[in-house]
């Protein structure tokens, strides 16, 4: 038993932490994210671990162009055949990651069907644009069901990885802001009050980066129906950590934290659009432990 | 990256189940049943090979990797048998600061059992701040003589030791004037007053007066006035992850009440499910990192605030499924509210975190 992070996977981490940092909101460099190849790990064999590093520090640095759509593609159409290069995702009739987009690939049951890119909707999310789709969709291929339940599998811990990344980033930025706004003369973040909440927030944080590890690894490592368990498992908690952090971040920031000149509403839209993506409710959870 | 147990540490579980699957049933597992009989317990464990995994072999341990007491919970728990008795702080407080020769006379009866041990810091008028400690040890010839008050005294009444601080110096600077003695609780000068907890049980906790109780000058551990990095040690060493290692017993809790539901969603043990699920992994995440030789530092404030959240759930969830009519599951709901109190109240924890890991200056 050993469940750290490989000297590869650390360095694929700070690789991501590093461009996720360089781009950062309100850029748009599709370019560079295509030229380091990490919309096609999965094609190129890399784990759901890689992937989960990635979309964490995405989510950290609240990267604007498309990874969740367009490696979830990859995944699904490199198991058909299909060139999966050109395409993001569509679940539920709603395009996601849709900037750039002109083809989406989506899955039903085990059958994976290709549809074209439509409109754009406003979204909740400020940093990934989405979109309806247009026209009906083609099918080009099936999987057969272990393979849909690891992709699944694949799409909660991912989505699981981008509320971890966010919660880091909305904590991270509600402590900075801690240790430089003054009031009765003091920092904010040395009164008690403020200290505890962002105290708790690290704790569920922490607790998010462990039930995350898991169900990254279950995605290849265990058996299907294990891999979605994992991935329904730390979705919740991490959607429910990610939230209560996002909440105090803004609570931290105060009156100005509930307006658009502050990033904690970003990180708390982008939050909950992640859960709501493969939303897993507590009633699913099957409260059997292994 | 690796969840699974590798082929060692496989062979030695499936030792361990198939010793279980014949003493298990013979302990109880809660209650003052258990603490009355976890001296034979220890013992039991200690004989057959599976206690003191990770500690010194010079002193009766195996020197395994910390994951080893992961496993040695985890079946535990699925055997429903009692559960580790919880050393670890008094091993590391010891090895660390004592003396060679303290440690080669007091280690190996502590770790095999032999010898029963209880830890004396906290006073009536000394919770969190510790180091407002008003407990005195005066210097007599060969001797130190004791008095003051000690509480939460774990197996204070069955206890040949105690590694007690008490304060030497009333003249240094507050945390400068303490000292750690071992000293022996079965003379004259010891009274002991039991303690009813919450739910009842009247043998884990205890009080113990010391009357002008005696130690010998060489029962001191370290220097004078070099109690409190000890204290810091234990109290440190309370908030790791293998001595957290409770997430197995949740875990089981978590089943039986899902047992008593029939299968019927309950969002409270679901929400009990998933915070047990996440601490079954993050101790293996935070013992996987000891690998790097990375311990004692202020990361056991997290590991214990959400150990704290996770045990408190499940209560809750207890309370929910079992009402209070169901005595083993009230009994389970009302200790969990301690958690958030011993080995450093969650808001010391918070407090730590604040100040040392985020640098808030709290």
């Amino acid at each position: 038993m050993d469940v750290r992070l490989t000297a590869e996977q650390q360095q694929l981490r700070d690789a991501a932490a590093k461009l996720s940092d360089d781009l950062g909101p309100g850029s748009v460099h599709d370019k560079q994210i295509q030229q380091t190849g990490w919309r096609s790990l999965r094609s190129d064999g890399a784990s759901g671990v890689e992937v989960a590093v990635v979309a964490e520090e995405f989510g950290r640095g609240l990267v604007d162009a498309p990874f969740l759509g367009p490696v979830l593609a990859d995944d699904l159409a490199r198991q058909v055949g299909d060139d999966g290069s050109g395409s993001t995702i569509a679940v539920n009739g709603h395009v996601i990651d849709a900037r750039g987009y002109r083809r989406a690939l989506t899955l039903d049951g085990t059958t994976v069907s290709a549809v074209d890119v439509g409109a754009a909707r406003d979204a909740v999310d400020l940093t990934r644009a989405a979109a309806d789709v247009n026209g009906t969709a083609t099918a080009v291929g099936d999987l057969d069901s272990d393979a849909a339940q690891r992709w699944l599998a694949l799409a909660l811990a991912t989505t699981s990885a981008d509320l971890v990344g966010t919660a880091r980033g909305a904590h991270m930025l509600a402590c900075d802001y801690a240790k430089i706004r003054e009031q009765y003369g003091k920092s904010i973040g040395s009164y008690q009050a403020i200290a505890h909440l962002l105290a708790e927030s690290l704790a569920l944080i922490e607790g998010s980066v462990s039930i995350l590890r898991h169900a990254a690894w279950a995605v290849d490592e265990l058996d299907p129906s294990e891999a979605i368990r994992a991935g329904r498992f730390a979705k919740v908690y991490c959607a429910r950590a990610a939230r209560t952090v996002c909440e105090t971040a803004i609570q931290v920031h105060g009156g100005i934290g509930n307006t658009w000149e502050c990033l904690a509403h970003v990180y708390l839209r982008r939050a909950l659009t992640s859960t709501q993506l493969w939303p897993v409710k507590l009633e699913e959870i099957n409260v059997g432990l292994p | 990256m690796d969840f699974r147990d590798s082929p060692d540490e496989a062979a030695f579980r499936d030792r361990l189940r198939s010793w279980l699957s014949v003493h298990a049933k013979e302990f109880p597992s809660s209650g003052d049943e258990y603490w009355a009989r976890q001296g034979e317990w220890h013992s039991a464990l200690y004989e057959g090979g599976f206690f003191g995994l990770s500690w010194p072999r010079e002193y009766g341990g195996q020197e395994l990797p910390p994951v080893y007491d992961v496993i040695l919970d985890e079946e535990l728990a699925r055997a429903e048998a009692p559960p580790r008795p919880s050393l670890g702080y008094l091993v590391a407080g010891l090895s660390r600061h004592g003396s060679t020769e303290l440690c080669t006379r007091f280690l190996p009866g502590m770790i095999n059992g032999s010898e029963r041990w209880c830890q004396g810091f906290s006073e009536p008028g000394s919770g969190s701040d510790l180091a407002s400690l008003t407990t005195t040890a005066i210097r007599d010839g060969d001797n130190y003589v004791i008095n003051g008050h000690k509480i939460w005294t774990s197996y204070s009444d069955v206890a040949d030791w105690c590694l007690l601080l008490a304060r030497t110096d009333p003249e240094a600077k507050r945390h400068r004037g303490i000292s750690a003695f071992i000293i022996p609780m079965k003379q004259p000068g010891v009274q002991q007053r039991p303690l009813q907890m919450i739910n009842g049980v009247t043998t884990e906790f205890g009080q113990v007066l010391f009357d002008g109780a005696t130690v010998a000058v060489e029962n001191m551990v370290g220097a004078p006035g070099e109690g409190w990095p000890l204290a810091m040690t234990v109290v440190g060493h309370e908030r790791e992850p293998s001595t957290l290692g409770y997430a197995a017993r949740y875990g089981k809790l978590v089943r039986q009440l899902a047992a008593r539901t029939d299968g019927s969603a309950n969002e409270e043990l679901a929400w009990a499910a998933v915070q047990t699920e996440m601490l079954t992994h993050h101790v293996r995440r935070r013992l996987s990192e000891q690998l790097n030789g990375v311990t004692h530092t202020s990361d056991g404030s997290l590991d214990k605030l959400l150990m704290t959240w996770v045990e408190q759930s499940v209560g809750h969830a207890a309370l929910a499924v079992g009402g209070i009519e169901d005595p083993h599951l009230l009994s389970a709901y009302l200790y969990s509210r301690a958690q958030s109190v011993m080995g450093g109240t969650s808001q010391i924890q918070k407090n730590i975190i604040a100040s040392r890991i985020l640098g808030l200056g709290a």
